[in-house]
């Protein structure tokens, strides 16, 4: 592993995304304009938003920095780039760690960008720690840029790369214990939650949301994600192919 | 040692065999064309030699080593027939970032493609040639021991061409081995060796002055022509 060629990396996606200061602004503003929305939703329901708000802080992070991942890795695999870069000194493990250190980097801005919102101006009531909300919804981002990249790995285009956002994400929406506590689901759905990672982001976001303090419970459901996070990205290393028909 | 050693390679690709018991060895120190209709398995070629083609039968190595290996890829330059750089780059951070995977410095390379006023430039914002320029630099930075480049002087003004072809010659004058392909055979008087390629096979291997020896003319078109007509 060469740390040069992975920061060389990271600096090189940061400087692409310089030049594209509108892809930067939705990924900052979109979050903030959505949590917004939801407490404009619950203007009334003043509980009902303290309990999806810490959830969805998690949720958001996911879903942009995995769109956003999974699209850049693709367009180096169908501009050449990836091939070219494949044939350099850089390996593919340091090639993903560059991609997930930006993309981290990006979304912790962002996270701590719709915390401050959120726990502020919007007045989100939480009774754990702000600064471990705020380092749990940072891991979910990293986690999103491994789920990303290994989504390229099995999509040729555009259209077939955008579409494993349903089946990747919306699922683990679905069964992460927002819409309904993962325990009262029937017996094989919550085994499925059981082993996807945004449950346990939730988990998380939950026992943040409800109790003081932290509890060896919630730094578990931090390292699962962040295992979930580093076998994606090993995954995404296994599955990226050298050579190309 | 030779910079490449390949014996009886063989390519299927989409069922179609594209490379077909190619046995070729090339020197360190001259320029190499390699010559042939398009569809004739150049590319193919260039990918086996840079360890990106899949389904390789047979032998190929770099310097001794396996194709796609570290070894290997600390050694090879390769630039794609695509331009294959960042278009939502400047050309200076575009070749900075391929020097910094090699660990190199930019140095003079942006001077030797004639980039350098217009470093600062974004690639989309250039044009065909000048992107093709910026794929070249970053294929020559951190001065690699082999440089395989497809097609480099595609879709360039004659002038352009001209001084390509004289980098060439200065980059094996200081030690690099060089295949360059090309489907514009009237470039092969540039090279000091030809491969001659079609439907998958090494039809000869020779020098300029050796094809016009052989086919009684100085035209190297016909040459080929009379060369392929006569196998």
């Amino acid at each position: 592993m060469s740390l040069a060629r992975t920061l060389a990396t990271a600096r090189r996606v940061l400087l692409q995304l310089r030049h594209d200061p509108r892809t930067v602004a939705l990924i900052m503003l979109v979050p903030c304009v959505l949590e917004t929305l939801l407490r404009l939703i619950y203007t009334h329901h003043r509980a009902a938003f303290d309990e999806a708000g810490a959830p969805l802080l998690a949720f958001f992070p996911l879903t942009t920095v995995f769109l956003v991942t999974s699209i850049a890795l693709l367009r180096e695999r169908v501009s050449g780039t990836l091939e070219r870069l494949l044939t350099t000194p850089i390996g593919r493990l340091e090639l993903l760690g560059g991609y997930a250190l930006s993309f981290g980097l990006l979304a912790a801005v962002q996270a701590t960008l719709v915390s401050a919102l959120t726990l502020g101006p919007l007045g989100l009531r939480v009774n754990g720690p702000v600064v471990v909300l705020v380092v749990l919804a940072i891991c979910v981002a990293v986690l999103g840029t491994g789920l990303g990249l290994l989504a390229s790995a099995f999509a040729r285009s555009e259209f077939q790369v955008v579409q494993f956002f349903p089946v990747i994400v919306i699922p683990q929406l679905l069964l992460c214990g927002l819409l309904i506590a993962r325990q009262r689901m029937p017996v094989g759905l919550h085994a499925i939650s059981d082993v996807l990672p945004l449950s346990y982001a939730v988990d998380g976001m939950h026992h943040l949301s409800r109790q003081a303090g932290t509890s060896l419970a919630l730094w578990g459901d931090i390292a699962i994600v962040l295992a979930f996070a580093a076998g994606a990205l090993l995954l995404g290393a296994v599955t990226l192919r050298r050579r190309t028909d | 040692m030779k910079a490449v050693d390949i014996d009886g390679l063989r390519v299927v690709r989409g069922g179609r065999v594209v490379l077909s018991g190619v046995d070729l060895s090339l020197s360190a120190g001259r320029v190499i064309g390699l010559f042939g209709p398009s569809g004739s398995g150049k590319s193919t070629l260039i990918r086996s030699i840079a360890g990106v083609q899949s389904r390789v039968e047979g032998t190929v190595s770099v310097f001794g080593a396996e194709p796609g290996s570290a070894a290997a890829r600390r050694a090879v330059g390769y630039m794609t027939q695509a331009s294959s750089i960042y278009e939502d780059l400047t050309i200076a951070e575009n070749v900075g970032y391929f020097a910094a995977l090699r660990g190199a410095d930019v140095g003079s390379v942006l001077e030797r493609v004639q980039l350098d006023p217009w470093s600062g430039q974004l690639v989309r914002n250039l044009s065909g040639g000048q992107r093709a320029r910026v794929s070249l630099a970053a294929a020559l930075v951190g001065e690699p021991q082999l440089l395989l480049l497809d097609e480099p002087t595609v879709g360039l003004d004659p002038l352009l061409r001209r001084d390509l072809w004289s980098l060439f010659r200065e980059l094996v004058s200081e030690g690099a081995a060089l295949l360059v392909s090309s489907h514009v055979l009237d470039e092969g008087r540039h090279c000091d060796e030809l491969i001659l390629l079609r439907e998958g096979r090494v039809v000869a291997q020779l020098t300029p002055a050796e094809l016009s020896r052989r086919t009684g003319t100085d035209d190297l078109d016909e040459a080929f022509i009379r060369l392929i007509e006569a196998a």
